[in-house]
């Protein structure tokens, strides 16, 4: 059982402290528990599929408000987009790729369309997920829902945020997507610390690139960040928690003191965060930029730390990519 | 006061006319399972369902419905307008451009009456699961109707949807097949066979009654209240309403021809002399 990134050997740096590794689904886990007991109109759906999307703790507390649905995801976006009629909050939780790709159009039609106040919620993302392999390894899933006029879409990038991101979506109204991942990652976001849907964070200041991230490759940017230090290079490091809607200003404001761009995500090169950044900088202020994503393929079986390695998901590819736009400036 | 029967046969012929016209107007839309289910949705909203004045997205309190066909959307808009959620004269929008009358009905644009989008087949048994689900959480002791096609039960989705139903005891629903033994392909049996459709309800653990007149006012609201009778005992409820698509239009009926056909300037003619109806009201 892969239970951490072995590559990750840095825990400590200048400004961030990993307190522990931890896996962003726990942090989904713990935000829905404290849910369940600050807002009665919150219920939680799942596909068989509760020890893995940490949901025990909300099921036993609150076992009348917990709907066990079966491996059947599209009634369960079905019964989701219902149970909002008569102002229930549901929370659906399923692997990524089951909670979009499976359910695409049930999504599009009862949820999006509809305008239901329902948060998907999905786990085992991208590569990280590991030996399953590529069957349940989405990396479509930031494309397929960002498209969707009005859903809002997050990638968390550790277990604090992450259980911050959770009970900041139940005040949202409107659907979410909210994805996170299986693996044990570093967690050095505040505990406790507020959510801003749509607001990007400064991590670290910097003059000649900026790295904009997202979900587990932002522990990875700011390690790449030290790394670039090491060769004198001064790397902005933003993270960029929201996908949709993009904090546009956040990253206009950062290029025009870097003048060139890295982005890093879990994700296909096509139709994630890369690109939604790709548009911004065309719209507004052309500048080149590099992408740190995975080149249009499936993944497959093999340790998440392998697997991050193979396709160039870690602080060194993002070291590489930081070098080579900013040759291009 | 509750419509009388000569009143709500009167008023299915207002909605077969309107039916008419507005496919007509536009040349296009499903004005076949339209007519079959116009007694239906008459007898459901005057009669059958307990509703609260105006519209609420919530519908706490009050007996709620969906329509999962939604292509049969020129029966269900001019019904919802008949029955006060909108001004009867927004009937002639439908599917034009700017209109809250889309072809397939949506909450997009904010038009009363309406929950919940449908036009992609098989996704209205779940989410009235969902709003049955919901209502049982608030306390609310009101009913779920929902309307969905034969052919529709071709999807994947209702057998999921019929699995959870019946194990979670969603007794508080009453889910309408309309029975027309048609599709847009052709018949039914032909296009996909799917056997004895209650032997398959029965066997996911519904209790399902059959409504043998569809047509007939007075054999839906006896059956339906029939339907309503047993919610409530631990399992949901299925009615199979038999109908005939294109019902109360003789070159219509008894063909799939005009599942999604707009008739012409003198088949509609010929149409509304055959549904006249006594204090005619065309928007």
């Amino acid at each position: 059982m892969p239970t951490a990134y072995s590559y990750i050997k840095k825990t400590k740096m200048k400004k961030y402290i990993n307190t522990g590794n931890k896996d962003t689904r726990s942090g989904f886990g713990a935000g829905l528990t404290e849910l369940g007991q600050k807002n009665e109109n919150v219920v939680a759906l799942c596909a068989d599929l509760i020890g893995s999307l940490k949901m025990d703790d909300f099921k036993k507390n609150h076992p009348e408000r917990f709907f066990q649905v079966g491996i059947a995801e599209a009634n369960m976006i079905g019964i989701a987009a219902g149970m909002t009629i008569g102002g229930k909050v549901p929370f659906t939780g399923t692997f990524a790729n089951f909670s979009t790709g499976r359910v695409y159009d049930q999504i599009r039609q009862s949820v999006a369309y509809s305008d239901k106040n329902v948060k998907i919620c999905a786990s085992h993302a991208g590569l990280t997920l590991g030996e399953d392999g590529a069957t349940h390894q989405i990396l479509e899933d930031i494309g397929l829902m960002k498209m969707l006029p009005g859903m809002t879409v997050i990638n968390t990038c550790d277990y604090n945020q992450t259980k911050a991101a959770t009970i900041a979506i139940a005040e949202h109204h409107g659907p979410v997507y909210l994805r996170f991942g299986r693996p044990s990652v570093p967690n050095f976001t505040p505990e406790n610390g507020t959510f801003e849907i749509g607001k990007a964070v400064l991590l670290n200041e910097g003059t000649d690139v900026t790295i904009v991230a997202t979900g587990h490759l932002v522990w990875e940017a700011l390690v790449a960040a030290e790394a670039l230090e090491a060769k004198g290079i001064s790397a902005e490091v933003i993270n960029i928690h929201t996908i949709k809607p993009l904090d546009e200003e956040a990253i206009l404001k950062s290029l025009a003191k870097t003048k060139c761009i890295v982005t890093a995500e879990e994700h296909n090169i096509l139709g994630g965060l890369g690109e939604s950044v790709s548009r911004v900088l065309a719209l507004n202020k052309p500048a080149p930029q590099e992408f740190v994503a995975v080149n249009d393929s499936f993944g497959e079986s093999g340790t998440p730390d392998q697997l991050m390695q193979k396709y160039k998901l870690n602080n060194q590819a993002i070291v590489e990519a930081a070098e080579r736009a900013i040759k291009r400036k | 006061m509750k419509p009388n029967t000569q009143q709500l046969n009167n008023l299915t012929i207002q909605v077969r006319r309107d039916i008419l016209r507005m496919v007509h107007a536009v040349n296009s839309g499903h004005p076949g399972g339209s007519l079959g289910c116009t007694e239906f949705l008459v007898a459901l909203y005057q009669n059958l369902m307990d509703r609260k004045p105006g519209f609420d997205m919530d519908g706490k309190d009050e007996d709620i419905f969906f329509l999962s066909n939604g292509h049969i959307s020129p029966v269900f808009y001019s019904v919802l307008a008949r029955s006060g959620y909108f001004p009867v004269s927004e009937l002639a929008t439908f599917r034009h451009i700017n209109s809250r009358l889309q072809g397939h009905p949506t909450t997009h644009e904010g038009l009363p009456g309406i929950r919940m989008a449908s036009g992609s087949l098989g996704q209205g048994m779940s989410v009235a699961i969902g709003a049955a689900l919901t209502k049982k959480l608030n306390k609310d002791s009101h009913l779920v109707y929902s309307l969905h096609g034969d052919g529709e039960l071709q999807e994947g989705q209702n057998w999921e949807a019929m699995m959870y139903a019946s194990a979670y005891k969603v007794d508080n629903y009453i889910a309408t097949i309309d029975l027309n033994g048609k599709q847009i392909d052709g018949p039914t049996d032909e296009v996909l066979n799917m056997g004895s459709i209650r032997a398959k309800f029965e066997a996911f653990g519904w209790d399902v009654l059959d409504i043998e007149k569809g047509n007939d006012i007075e054999a839906i609201i006896a059956g339906m209240t029939d339907a309503k009778s047993r919610t409530g005992k631990g399992k949901p409820v299925c009615v199979l309403l038999h109908t005939e698509m294109g019902n109360g239009v003789d070159y219509m009926m008894y063909s799939h021809a005009w599942h999604g056909k707009a008739p012409n300037d003198e088949q509609l003619a010929n149409a509304l002399a055959q549904n006249y109806c006594e204090g005619e009201s065309d928007y």
